[in-house]
């Protein structure tokens, strides 16, 4: 299956052009002083282009750790990883991805416009580009007018707005997000994931999203991955056969519960043994 | 600001009535036994009256170190080598030098220990062995080395003033700089910054709130480490010099006097850092 160019760690563009990114037989031991744990085992994934993968799984299933490896925070100790085909640490220095932390995080001394242009600042654009970078996103997650408001004067939705714009503001093609709505209340994250979905369906990016929200993995996704924990592994990979206009009451659509049905039933299953 | 007014007033009326009830005590002694030399009797208010206004009592009453400070202050020019403000200005200028000297040291040296594992492992411990040496056993030493290179008047205190105020700036500082969360640190790395980067957009803005507090730390150490330069140097200006030269001469109002000087600069210099805080971190859109 593998060609030899794979193992080197560049995908060879007539095998799956479309692949953004590629786990084989990725693994991934922590070594902690009670002996090594197996955070990620066997993990077989591709994400093609523009696709939205959501990640789920019960804590210590493995689905954050994924998600950092595939950024370069997490060194793999086995298999192979690729990012738009090169390494996660190439890939971090070409800037494919923008990373969205569970927390805003954003930085209490800065406003929400200079927030956003931390990354600009630290990547060399120029002045002008970074105006007209910082205007551009902003506006994409709603939040013209605010550019001059300090963080802990926005709510916690819109703290994680100006962080996904943060992300958005040097336009990789992937966004990776790791729980970004886990700390918001229900009526802010249906919010938020109905604007997450105008962004992506706008933006064009490839999206990788972790949560532990059933509803909110099928509302989002084309695909879903379902993970189980010890050793941390893939035990389902669902397509979303859900059509790519979702208006919130999709979620009470037949097909809607069906495929949270199919998502709740790979929970189970990765949780029979223990 | 209003709510506290009484209980501050109540506790310093507390503290009034204490001191004049010890001191009353305290310099009755003297009083009878010089009614007694003088084969005097004296009636309880005569004793009263006598504690209150010795030349010099064991614990002068806080009206008449009142009076010395305003005499010495307000009624004294300035430039008097009997004016708390000239002896005030002396020390204080030792403090500012030091403080500066002691608050870049303390930056620099916490700025290495969080970038380069060497000097975590070897700076901290002799930074907290410094502090253990008594001050006052140092100063000497450091003021006879000195001298003997030459260097003398102003920097030989302002130097222990140094000495005491750069380590709550240290270890401030690498608390402070320590003080991102690993969340931060991973965002910057997923921006491939550079460590200067990192240091300058954010560890430096998240270490500020905790700079303050060592600097108000800090400045008071500093207060301490100037009048403590000036004891051993047998100096003859400065609030530490007042101070020795009041206990020589058995002048505790003049000491007593010092005192409260060097506790209302203490006060002002924590006052200002608290200032400057305040105004920073509202610069910085910090929510104060």
């Amino acid at each position: 299956m593998l060609s030899q160019t794979e193992i080197d760690g560049f995908a060879a563009p007539d095998a799956a052009p479309e692949a953004v990114i590629e786990a084989r037989d990725l693994q991934l031991v922590f070594e902690t002083s009670d002996g090594p744990v197996q955070a990620l085992k066997d993990i077989n994934l591709t994400i093609e282009k523009g696709e939205f993968v959501s990640f789920i799984g019960p804590s210590g299933c493995g689905k954050t750790t994924f998600l950092r490896a595939v950024a370069g925070l997490e060194k793999p100790t086995g298999g192979t990883l690729t990012v738009n085909g090169m390494t996660p640490d190439e890939a971090r220095r070409a800037r494919a991805y923008g990373y969205v932390f569970q927390a805003a995080g954003l930085y209490p001394w800065r406003s929400i416009a200079r927030n956003v242009r931390l990354p600009l600042e630290i990547m060399g654009y120029s002045k002008a580009d970074q105006e007209s970078r910082v205007k551009k996103v902003l506006q994409l997650v709603d939040l013209e007018g605010f550019e001059r408001k300090y963080p802990w004067q926005l709510s916690g939705g819109m703290q994680q707005r100006a962080s996904i714009a943060r992300a958005l503001a040097f336009d990789a093609e992937i966004l990776l997000m790791d729980e970004p709505f886990g700390a918001l209340d229900e009526i802010v994250r249906d919010h938020l994931n109905e604007q997450l979905l105008a962004l992506w369906a706008r933006t064009e990016k490839t999206i990788g999203f972790v949560t532990h929200s059933i509803p909110e993995a099928v509302y989002l996704s084309t695909k879903i991955v379902v993970m189980s924990p010890r050793p941390g592994r893939i035990t389902d990979v669902i397509p979303n056969t859900l059509p790519k206009e979702r208006p919130l009451d999709i979620r009470d659509t037949p097909e809607f519960l069906e495929i949270a049905h199919r998502v709740r039933e790979g929970l189970r299953a990765g949780h029979a043994y223990d | 600001m209003r709510q506290s007014i009484l209980p501050v007033l109540t506790v310093v009326l507390i503290i009034l009535g204490i001191w004049y009830l010890a001191a009353a005590w305290m310099n009755a002694t003297w009083t009878l036994q010089q009614a007694e030399r003088a084969e005097q009797t004296l009636t309880t208010v005569e004793v009263l009256q006598d504690t209150m206004q010795q030349d010099r009592p064991k614990l002068p009453a806080p009206h008449q170190v009142a009076v010395e400070l305003w005499e010495t202050t307000a009624e004294k020019k300035i430039t008097s080598k009997r004016s708390l403000v000239y002896h005030g200005w002396i020390t204080l200028s030792a403090t500012l030098l030091g403080f500066a000297i002691g608050t870049g040291l303390g930056i620099l040296l916490a700025v290495g220990i969080v970038h380069n594992r060497a000097m975590d492992m070897s700076v901290m411990p002799w930074a907290i062995a410094s502090q253990t040496i008594p001050i006052l056993a140092i100063a000497p030493m450091i003021i006879v080395v000195l001298n003997s290179v030459g260097v003398t008047g102003l920097l030989p205190k302002a130097f222990i003033s140094a000495y005491l105020s750069f380590f709550p700036v240290v270890v401030g500082m690498v608390k402070g700089l320590r003080s991102p969360a690993p969340m931060q640190l991973d965002l910057m790395r997923t921006y491939s910054a550079s460590q200067s980067q990192v240091f300058w957009n954010l560890r430096l803005p998240a270490s500020v709130p905790f700079l303050f507090t060592s600097l108000k730390v800090g400045i008071a150490a500093s207060l301490v480490g100037a009048i403590v330069g000036e004891l051993p140097t047998g100096a003859v200006a400065g609030l530490g010099a007042r101070l020795l030269a009041g206990s020589y001469y058995g002048q505790t109002i003049q000491i007593w006097s010092a005192l409260i000087a060097a506790a209302v600069l203490a006060a002002s210099l924590v006052g200002i850092v608290s200032l400057l805080e305040r105004l920073t971190l509202h610069k910085m859109g910090m929510r104060t």
